[in-house]
């Protein structure tokens, strides 16, 4: 690694640029600062730049890798040590190299100085191309060449587009949004379909095209209209005297088209009521301002001409949906993006002319379509579609709204550079196997977007729980020296975060509960806290480990059905040790001596909240054994040894087959493969009941022919899966640790939630 | 004008067929539209000596103000080019005559009928367009009339179909340009309208309605669009302060479109060869227009007809898409937008030809707005 500062706060004066390459207009004063190092972050191992130039906006991309850390967990071999006085296992933190691609969006009046701080910055010598795409990679082409002595080489801006589109469809949760005006929440985001085509991509740019995308590499120009962002900025300017479209769209957002326009009740008076007709609708675009004598207000003939342009656009992209049989559009350009106020029209128009037939779709990362294109176009020898992206949230700036009228406090966007990062992830992620319906399952309860109370409640509820977080992730690395510096950075930047989900709960796709806590764990992997709780649960799995026996032998004096209830009760009780729960963790932080027996006595007695216990043991009892359980674990110590091991043990004796599915990274302290490696392990050396179990879960699942699910824990059976239907049985069990949400579901806090579901034949 | 499509509401016809009121003169169509009025009026040329006396003064009069003028007050205009000689209407032999004025005169009219004690003369006023609703009012109170309200798009269609039977004084009512994408051969030729169905037919007044016609009953409002005429005029009025729809139009005539338009070439420095665009359709309306130094290049005239391009572009775009979704390839084009308008008619000839490869034509119809007050009057006969 390259020395540098680690932080390194660059003046960029931008001087006038008199017209040249600059989009010329400015009397606004262009001098920022800004660290660039934060923002075209991981230059050092760069390659495969791409560049997509639009009119008023350049996009850059670039592959590279990230070094971070990751935690690795280690057995010792106990074979003549005194176990009693060892820790269970030895813990490492290692580096470990993985891809990310990085795509910065900043205005084109920045491109000189962007590009010499690429220059200077770049290390990596075996780049030799850019690939460029847009309107503007024309203009730009000697200045890329000479600044960063590369070859710039040009790529089709549709085919890019395209390129990008579907990429982020296929790779990026939540990316597809409906505007809502009216309702709460204005973003209505869609769940990933597996098949994304056919669709219709209409992108709204000086000019409007209609695209018709059928696989990843068929698609077909089917139309276009000549009327569109040009249209609304060249004729808005002549009208109003406005020269930026930003300030046109302001403008509009303020007027009253009914000035301007001839709507239906100006034709028929009064009586269009009786006639069916809404008076609202327009007759004539501009049909009252057919007199030279009247003055029109700027801020009335901007939003008629808003509403004539988008009532046309989306009328025409009705009838080619029509046309071609589709009832998807997705829409881009510049008159969309991330602007509510032509969101609106177009969505207002698309459920107009189709009757709600046709459905207006926006994309979170609309902008950076045609810069992903190009990169995917440079990078194809990579195949970069055969991997999984995942949107990292830390170095992502996410949806930010640009309408002045929505948001007044965050209209400063010129001078800002919007950041868009992914990670590739260690194994694609398919769908449970299981899953009853995959293209209908959302793995949220609740949608923190739509529920107002909720994502208070939750917001808040991160925001205390942060400074015991950073706190513990600075203990978990006592030997560094910057840790608790990287802790106080971490912190602040989840804050941020934090507060930009109270103004734009948007802004990462639908808020939940299972995001924020994501998005937790990128900003800790950013400042390379990759698990601050490892020496926790190395000191809880241990202590538990010495326990197993006697819980075991306490269990096996007991008679069957007692012996059920037991078992069921110590699944519920390990639950209830949870750092991630600020009830719990309290407790666990003034009690460290706080045992099973305790959680036991502070479980809610039966009946419980949700309480289907006695089909379970009537089933158990009844019917055969299961052939093949699937159990996902919650967290390590008392919970997965004393809770879940004996569970597994009993069904393993019934002669059921267990398969445990584990996180495969550290998240609070839950259990983590590596981990329950080890303390599976250890079990199996101490009962012959278990032994190891195989991996790959998906192929597994299937091969062993799963007939029972269960899925244990807060965040698994109630923020995420509580609703999710599955074909074969499934238990959903936990204890309620927060009191707010057992208080929403009309409980107590440590109220049980046990939930045996058969699906209907 | 913006719309869904299928079929309207039923109105609620005030049909006075009972009374015997159409036998009695004069014979009136009225089209109230968005911006203009549409009035067709018959005059009997059979009149007998007996007809003669026993004609009350006022009818008299009105006839005698109507058929010697061509000019009435500052904005009525007889458009005497259109008159259709030696009409038999209901046994009766006549002339009828066409004649607009702007919809904000109304009440004068009103006024005027009252002057003229029209209601005296045992008559009803069929009126079809927006205005038969809006003014009703102010004919009963300001007119003492009674006015008959009828559908706009029946009176469309009956209007179209039965002056294209009759002709044009011995010549077609229908025609169509050949060779529309060469401007040197192109030629503006008669079509034979006999077998009309199926057609579309696209309205452009102040908005724009477009209608699937499959039988003389069968037809629906497919879509509509509020970039009409209304658009072209009132956003040429904002762009150069002309203040007439000729004004504007002669100004169009003048002017070079491609200065304040983006076209393909302008952006691909050629065609667009991936999506099979030539270089000289246009990208973006307007487009160049954007950059300040182009905005203080350009000329009114030029404004106007990039206006008119745009509007009329459009205009066949939607009615394109129309044709191909209702499997019709007739689009036939009437309404005001289109007097004294050969740019545009020019336009939307090649514009569906060159789109379409040829496979849909665009037809055009001498009496342009007149068919929905030509309807309104055949509504009055036949309801007798």
């Amino acid at each position: 690694m390259p020395m540098r500062p680690s932080k390194e706060w660059v003046a960029i004066k931008m001087a006038e640029r008199g017209g040249r390459g600059s989009g010329g207009h400015g009397s606004l004063d262009k001098s920022i600062t800004l660290p660039p190092d934060e923002i075209f972050r991981n230059l050092e191992n760069a390659k495969r730049f791409a560049i997509d130039i639009g009119g008023s906006l350049t996009k850059l991309a670039y592959y590279s890798t990230v070094q971070h850390k990751v935690a690795r967990v280690r057995s010792f071999d106990h074979s003549g040590k005194d176990i009693e006085h060892e820790p269970l296992y030895e813990i490492s933190v290692q580096e470990e190299i993985t891809a990310r691609l990085h795509f910065i969006k900043f205005e084109n009046t920045y491109i000189e100085t962007c590009l010499d701080f690429i220059k200077d910055h770049l290390v990596n010598t075996e780049t030799k191309v850019i690939k460029a795409t847009g309107g503007g990679a024309y203009k730009f082409k000697d200045l890329i060449e000479k600044k960063l002595g590369l070859k710039v080489d040009k790529e089709d801006v549709m085919t890019c587009l395209i390129k990008g589109c579907n990429f982020v469809l296929k790779n990026i949760p939540h990316e597809v949004f409906a505007y809502q005006k009216d309702s709460d929440t204005e973003f209505r985001f869609q769940t990933n379909h597996p098949n994304i085509f056919p669709y219709l991509l209409v992108n709204i740019g000086s000019g409007v095209s209609i695209v018709k995308v059928e696989t990843e590499d068929k698609f077909e120009w089917i139309g276009g209209s000549s009327i569109g962002g040009g249209t609304f900025w060249g004729l808005g300017a002549l009208l109003t005297k406005t020269k930026k479209f930003d300030e046109l769209l302001q403008l509009a957002s303020k007027g009253q088209h009914t000035n301007v326009d001839m709507l239906v009740k100006d034709v028929y008076g009064g009586a269009y009521q009786t006639l069916g007709l809404s008076g609202n609708l327009i007759a004539s675009s501009f049909g009252k301002s057919t007199t030279a004598d009247k003055e029109f207000s700027k801020e009335d003939m901007a939003k008629s001409l808003l509403h004539m342009i988008s009532n046309d656009i989306g009328q025409l992209a009705c009838l080619y949906a029509k046309l071609h049989n589709l009832d998807k559009i997705y829409f881009g350009g510049f008159f969309i993006r991330g602007h509510p106020v032509t969101m609106r029209t177009i969505t207002y128009s698309i459920n107009f002319f189709s009757k709600g037939e046709v459905q207006a779709l926006f994309l979170r990362h609309e902008g950076y379509l045609g810069a992903i294109g190009a990169f995917l176009k440079g990078a194809e020898q990579d195949n970069p579609n055969q991997y999984s992206w995942g949107e990292n949230y830390a170095g992502s700036s996410g949806l930010m709204s640009t309408s002045p009228d929505v948001f007044p406090m965050q209209r400063t966007r010129s001078g800002t550079f919007d950041m868009f990062e992914m990670d590739r992830l260690e194994r694609p992620l398919v769908n449970l196997p299981l899953l009853k319906d995959p293209s209908t399952y959302i793995p949220d309860t609740v949608d923190l977007t739509d529920d107002a109370m909720a994502r208070k409640y939750w917001l808040t509820c991160f925001e205390e729980a942060l400074d015991g977080v950073a706190k513990r992730a600075a203990a978990s690395q006592p030997d560094s020296i910057d840790a608790s510096e990287r802790a106080e950075k971490f912190r602040q930047k989840y804050w941020n975060k934090l507060q930009t989900l109270r103004q734009q709960p948007f802004a990462y796709g639908t808020l939940t509960v299972r995001s924020l806590l994501d998005t937790r764990e990128h900003c800790l992997n950013e400042f390379n806290f990759p698990d601050p709780y490892s020496k926790v649960k190395q000191k809880e799995n241990g202590i538990a480990l010495k326990c197993f026996q006697s819980v075991i032998e306490s269990l096996d004096s007991l008679g069957w059905e007692e012996r059920q209830f037991a078992l069921v009760k110590g699944l519920l009780a390990g639950n209830v040790f949870d750092w991630g729960a600020k009830a719990v963790s309290d407790v666990l932080e003034s009690e460290p001596q706080f045992g099973f027996e305790e959680a036991k006595s502070k479980l809610q007695e039966r009946p419980w909240l949700e309480d289907s216990y006695s089909q379970w043991l009537e089933r158990l009892k009844e019917g055969p054994p299961h052939k093949c359980a699937l159990i996902f674990a919650d967290n390590s110590g008392i919970d997965i040894i004393l809770g879940v091991f004996p569970f597994v043990r009993e069904l393993l004796s019934r002669g059921t087959e267990v398969i445990l599915a584990c996180n495969s990274g550290p998240a609070l302290n839950d259990v983590t493969y590596s981990e329950s490696l080890i303390v599976t392990e250890r079990i199996a050396a101490m009962d012959p009941v278990i032994h190891r179990l195989d991996k790959g879960l998906a192929v597994l699942v299937r091969e062993r022919e799963t007939d029972l699910v269960i899925i244990e824990g807060m965040g698994r059976a109630i923020h995420t899966n509580y609703y999710a239907a599955l074909k074969c049985e499934s238990l959903k069990l936990a204890v309620i640790k927060n009191s707010w949400l057992a208080d929403r579901l009309g409980g107590k806090i440590f109220s049980v939630i046990f939930k045996y579901e058969v699906p209907c034949k | 004008m913006l719309g869904g499509e299928g079929r309207r509401q039923p109105l609620v016809w005030e049909r006075a067929a009972s009374l015997n009121f159409s036998l009695f003169f004069p014979w009136f169509g009225l089209d109230i539209g968005g911006t203009l009025v549409k009035l067709v009026y018959f005059e009997p040329k059979d009149i007998t000596a007996e007809e003669e006396e026993e004609e009350v003064e006022n009818l008299k009069s009105i006839r005698k103000y109507l058929t010697s003028n061509v000019a009435y007050g500052s904005t009525g205009i007889r458009d005497v080019h259109l008159e259709l000689k030696d009409l038999t209407l209901c046994g009766r032999k006549g002339n009828l005559h066409f004649i607009r004025f702007p919809t904000h005169d109304m009440p004068a009219f009103i006024q005027m009928g009252s002057e003229k004690h029209f209601s005296s003369l045992h008559t009803t006023l069929c009126a079809t367009g927006g205005g038969a609703y809006k003014f009703e009012q102010d004919f009963r109170t300001m007119g003492d009339l009674q006015l008959c309200k009828l559908d706009e798009l029946d009176c469309l269609i009956k209007g179209v179909l039965y002056i294209d039977s009759v002709g044009f004084n011995g010549r077609s009512e229908c025609y169509y340009f050949e060779n529309p994408t060469d401007a040197e051969r192109c030629q503006k030729l008669p079509f034979n309208l006999e077998n009309p169905y199926p057609l579309l037919l696209v309205n452009i007044g102040s908005g724009v309605s477009i209608l699937a016609v499959y039988s003389k009953e069968n037809y629906k409002r497919v879509t509509g669009t509020s970039l009409g005429g209304g658009t072209f005029f009132g956003l040429c009025c904002l762009l150069t302060g002309c203040s007439t729809f000729e004004e504007a139009l002669e100004m169009a005539s003048h002017g070079d479109s491609t200065k304040v338009d983006k076209l393909v070439r302008d952006i691909y420095g050629g065609d667009y060869e991936r999506f099979g665009l030539p270089g000289w359709a246009v990208a973006s309306s307007f487009g160049n227009m954007m950059s300040k130094e182009k905005r203080e290049s350009v000329s009114k005239e030029d404004l106007a007809r990039a206006t008119l391009v745009t509007i009329t572009n459009n205009i066949g775009s939607i009615a394109r898409m129309c044709a191909l979704n209702e499997n019709i390839n007739r689009v036939v084009f009437v309404g005001n937008f289109l007097r004294i308008n050969t740019i545009s008619m020019r336009l939307l000839a090649y514009a569906l030809d060159y789109w379409s490869k040829g496979q849909l034509k665009a037809l055009f119809l001498e009496h342009e707005g007149y068919f929905g007050a030509v309807g309104a009057l055949l509504e009055l006969l036949g309801s007798a």
